[in-house]
């Protein structure tokens, strides 16, 4: 367990030493792989200004409230952004590898995570509006 | 397309100078990722310059700064592509994006009201 998560670690700090493992992939499916990256990193950008967007549109909630909001959305894109980097390269591994591709939960989650946040907002906006 | 004879057929060993479009779709991807993080880094200027302007100025150019540096990695993979091989794993490339997006989130923190 420590030692897969030491050799994880080094992999995202030398992703050179990617190379040495298995056999390089039909450069077709790196390039997808990456545009698959892209994509999430895409998914961390837009929380990230969903939260931001939050902090300064709804300005009529009160300020826990919103910048508690704010903050979910911004973590969010943070978790997205480094979860890009390390699923792209379990991916890169299993190729070179031979493997089957990593399987994972956290799109459910998000997607789950993200249908909570919404149903959260549109109550907020309507007990505010409620309250005023 | 098919008259300018650009699209090889398929199958395992076609060679040609973009089988399935493969480097145009990641440029693409790219592309589409610089314009994300450029509305991004456009929300973060003007939450930026909600306060006093001495440090929405300070701010914003940190902002600025971490937008450049984004555009300058996606530059430079952008480069790889079109260059023949194509480098399929870009680990370096591709974390240092990550980086960046981390930089403008963290900016986003500091940043709220």
């Amino acid at each position: 367990m420590i030692n897969r998560l030491t050799a994880t670690l080094r992999l995202w700090f030398a992703p050179q030493r990617l190379r040495e493992e298995g056999r390089t992939p039909d450069y077709r499916f790196s390039l997808a792989n990456e545009r698959t990256f892209l994509a999430w990193i895409r998914t961390a950008l837009a929380l990230v200004a969903g939260g931001m967007a939050v902090d300064q549109f709804l300005t009529g909630m009160r300020w826990g409230v919103r910048t508690a909001i704010a903050v979910a959305l911004l973590a969010g894109g943070a978790v997205c952004a480094v979860r890009a980097v390390h699923h792209w390269m379990r991916c890169e591994r299993a190729m070179r590898r031979g493997e089957d591709l990593p399987v994972s939960r956290f799109p459910a989650l998000l997607g789950v995570a993200t249908a909570m946040a919404a149903l959260l907002v549109v109550a907020a906006v309507l007990l505010g509006q409620a309250g005023a | 397309m098919t008259a300018g004879g650009l699209v090889t057929p398929p199958g395992p060993g076609s060679g040609g100078p973009d089988r399935g479009a493969q480097r145009e779709r990641t440029r693409l991807a790219w592309r589409r990722t610089t314009l994300t993080f450029t509305v991004a880094a456009g929300l973060a200027v003007r939450s930026a310059f909600e306060g006093s302007v001495a440090i929405g100025a300070v701010a914003a150019g940190a902002v600025v700064l971490v937008w450049i540096a984004f555009l300058v990695v996606a530059h430079r993979r952008v480069r790889e592509l079109t260059e023949l091989p194509v480098v399929g794993a870009a680990g370096g490339r591709l974390r240092s994006a990550a980086l960046w997006t981390l930089a403008l989130t963290a900016l986003g923190v500091v940043l709220l009201r």
